[in-house]
């Protein structure tokens, strides 16, 4: 994995909770090209949106941030005091959140919560040019001008996860993360959400990295895909790959239980539930669920590593030194 | 023969009432047969505000149409006896989207599965009650030993909406009402818990409405599909037709939007307008007008009727109406059985 305009390197987030330590993200280390959209795919509890809320540290109490480096152009991320962060935080790394369209304020017109941000990250403009920056960032992500004038209520759901868009790509952000942006959408006004992310991303030449847990979703938007299990990164290659000749028998299992509209299948689901991050079981996490369990696979994690020119994959049966880690 | 279920021009029509002037149609005019002779599974497919979870609910009784009525058995609600009504209460059960919401968090899940053998009288003794509770959980996959006696905290999405299912089946019904049962567990999950469903259709003859806004699921599990937009039918049938060779151009754009897990197949719809989800005003047009790219102006005078395009198939569309007309309510009667 060459150096990108991001760079995460062994990232660990444990939540400290009375009953024990959940290692929610256990050594997670991908890095991501400029231009590029990386897709993160998961279970609920695999880690995944941790991994994003990490990479701009807004993990909250009782989460920390264990260990691990993120670059982003080569500035360490993790390192910043958090006056400088904030400034970041948008400026240059950019969320658009789970449910975002939920986040705005609902007594505060569209616009002016846009111009808010901008100032806070000190942009300083006359009254009319703010109106002008505005109204561009709106035509940008499919609205018309005149939207900024509207409150939330008076939006749709699409509409307001659009205003989100704007708002996160209003200071040209070099890496935004999306965490499940069209969760609670329809699939119609989905299509249009993600073509709206997919025109900004195109035109800022941002870096994407998408979170989520639909298949489908990922296939249409993502070069790269990324699918988390236990908070580790069992396989990471480009998204044609995964799909054609997934590497992972999580992966594999995870791609045979997609329905489709292509074919009529038998229903099969992956036998068994994900561990729990509490208690992690010995070796590969996804060893008690596996259909290929080798007696290594009990004792010894396996590492991601590169198998192909670029693909990486977290499985003994890749190879590997016994007893390299 | 009498319907086991059967809805007839059910009309469902919120607010307009003195406080708040603006009427939402949330349902119009859908009639719909539901035999269990041979058992069916029935898809309805709509995005959020087409009206299905409405029609859920009126089916059930739990709201009242403004218009139309629901008859079980040939009765409707208001003229049922008490007896009729338990037994509608037994026969046709109901699972919910959310399995969060269904438990009390301070009773062991036991209690959920309990509680169908005490109302209607299930068992005849606590032993034979537990062994319908063991059956009734295997049936669904899962294993009595470790799911009783735990709390809903306890399990996992996947196995709550499981004992849902098992609970579901007790009572032995005929009908099965399942409204966005798998929207929210994880897609590995998912299958198993249509695997489960089909398997109370196959095995024991139960009937299924399948209600959802995912059509992939819907293909995977249905015969018949009902395509709802605003509250009315766009597109019925055989769901093989409805899914792969989408006439209404509401289905269209639905079919046109799913993501497909293959990389090379790419999203093909053409791009809606951005006023998605605008609805004409409720003055008798087509409800998809404001967002058809194919409207005409008779579009906007009259609600086209069902054009019977295929043996097994209807569309609400004049784009369609070079084939034979045939009468509102006739949805059904182009079923495949």
């Amino acid at each position: 994995m060459s150096a990108g305009v991001l760079e995460v390197k062994d990232l660990r987030v444990y939540y400290h909770t009375s009953h024990g330590t959940v290692k929610a993200v256990d050594g997670v280390s991908f890095s991501l090209a400029q231009n590029e959209r990386l897709g993160l795919v998961g279970e609920s509890g695999s880690g995944k949106s941790t991994t994003g809320l990490a990479i701009l540290r807004l993990i909250k109490p009782p989460g920390k941030i264990e260990q691990g480096e993120v670059r982003l152009d080569g500035i360490d991320v993790l390192g910043l005091s958090e006056a400088e962060m904030r400034r970041i935080r948008l400026g240059a790394l950019a969320l658009v959140a789970q449910g975002a369209m939920n986040s705005l304020n609902p007594v505060m017109r569209v616009g002016d919560q846009i111009t808010d941000a901008l100032v806070d990250h000190g942009v300083r403009a006359s009254a009319r040019e703010y109106v002008d920056r505005i109204g561009q960032l709106f035509e940008r992500v499919g609205l018309r001008r005149e939207i900024a004038n509207r409150f939330p209520h008076e939006l749709s759901g699409g509409m307001k996860q659009r205003v989100c868009i704007a708002l996160a790509i209003s200071l040209r952000p070099k890496v935004i993360v999306a965490d499940e942006p069209t969760s609670a959408l329809d699939v119609v006004v989905q299509r249009q959400v993600m073509d709206t992310l997919a025109d900004v991303q195109t035109d800022l030449g941002a870096a994407v990295i998408l979170i989520g847990h639909d298949m489908g979703l990922m296939a249409q938007f993502v070069d790269r895909l990324g699918v988390m299990y236990a908070g580790e990164l069992v396989e990471v290659s480009p998204m044609e790959d995964v799909y054609a000749e997934p590497l992972h028998p999580y992966t594999r299992l995870l791609i045979a239980c997609l329905p489709s509209l292509e074919q009529k299948g038998v229903f099969t689901g992956i036998p068994g539930l994900p561990p729990s991050l509490m208690s992690p079981p010995p070796g590969c996490p996804f060893h008690p669920r596996c259909p290929h369990v080798m007696e290594r696979c009990r004792i010894e994690r396996p590492v991601l590593r590169q198998v192909q020119s670029d693909r990486w994959v977290a499985c003994h049966l890749f190879g590997g030194e016994a007893g390299a880690e | 023969m009498t319907a086991l279920l059967e809805a007839r021009q059910l009309t469902k029509v919120f607010g307009g009432g003195l406080l708040n002037r603006r009427r939402t149609q949330a349902l119009i005019d859908f009639s719909l047969r539901v035999d269990t002779d041979p058992p069916s599974i029935t898809a309805i497919v709509g995005e959020s505000g087409s009206g299905k979870t409405t029609l859920a609910r009126l089916l059930l009784g739990l709201i009242a149409p403004t218009r139309g009525e629901v008859a079980y058995l040939g009765k409707t609600f208001q003229s049922m006896s008490g007896e009729e009504r338990r037994a509608f209460g037994r026969d046709v059960q109901v699972i919910f989207q959310d399995p969060y919401d269904a438990y009390n968090p301070f009773y062991k899940v036991d209690h959920v599965l309990a509680k169908p053998i005490k109302n209607f009288r299930l068992a005849a003794s606590r032993r034979h009650g537990l062994q319908l509770i063991e059956e009734a959980l295997e049936a669904v996959g899962l294993r009595p030993e470790d799911t009783l006696g735990r709390y809903p905290h306890q399990l996992s999405g996947g196995q709550r909406q499981r004992i849902m299912v098992a609970r579901a089946l007790l009572p032995k019904p005929r009908l099965i009402i399942a409204d966005e049962p798998v929207s929210m567990v994880d897609a590995s999950l998912r299958a198993t818990i249509l695997g489960s469903l089909r398997k109370l259709n196959r095995e024991f003859g139960i009937s299924l409405l399948y209600i959802t806004h995912d059509l992939t699921t819907a293909y995977q599990i249905s015969q018949n599909i009902i395509v709802l937009y605003g509250g009315s039918v766009a597109e019925a049938g055989d769901v093989e037709l409805v899914v792969q060779q989408p006439k209404h151009p509401y289905t269209q754009l639905l079919i046109g939007s799913i993501p497909s897990p293959n990389p090379r197949h790419r999203w093909t719809a053409r791009r809606s307008p951005t006023d998605a989800g605008a609805l004409a005003a409720t003055n008798g047009s087509c409800r998809f007008v404001a967002r058809c790219p194919y409207a005409m102006p008779r579009c906007r005078e009259l609600h086209p009727p069902f054009f019977q395009t295929d043996e097994h198939r209807v569309v609400a569309c004049y784009l369609h109406e070079t084939a034979q007309s045939t009468s509102v309510g006739a949805m059904d009667e182009v079923f495949v059985r």
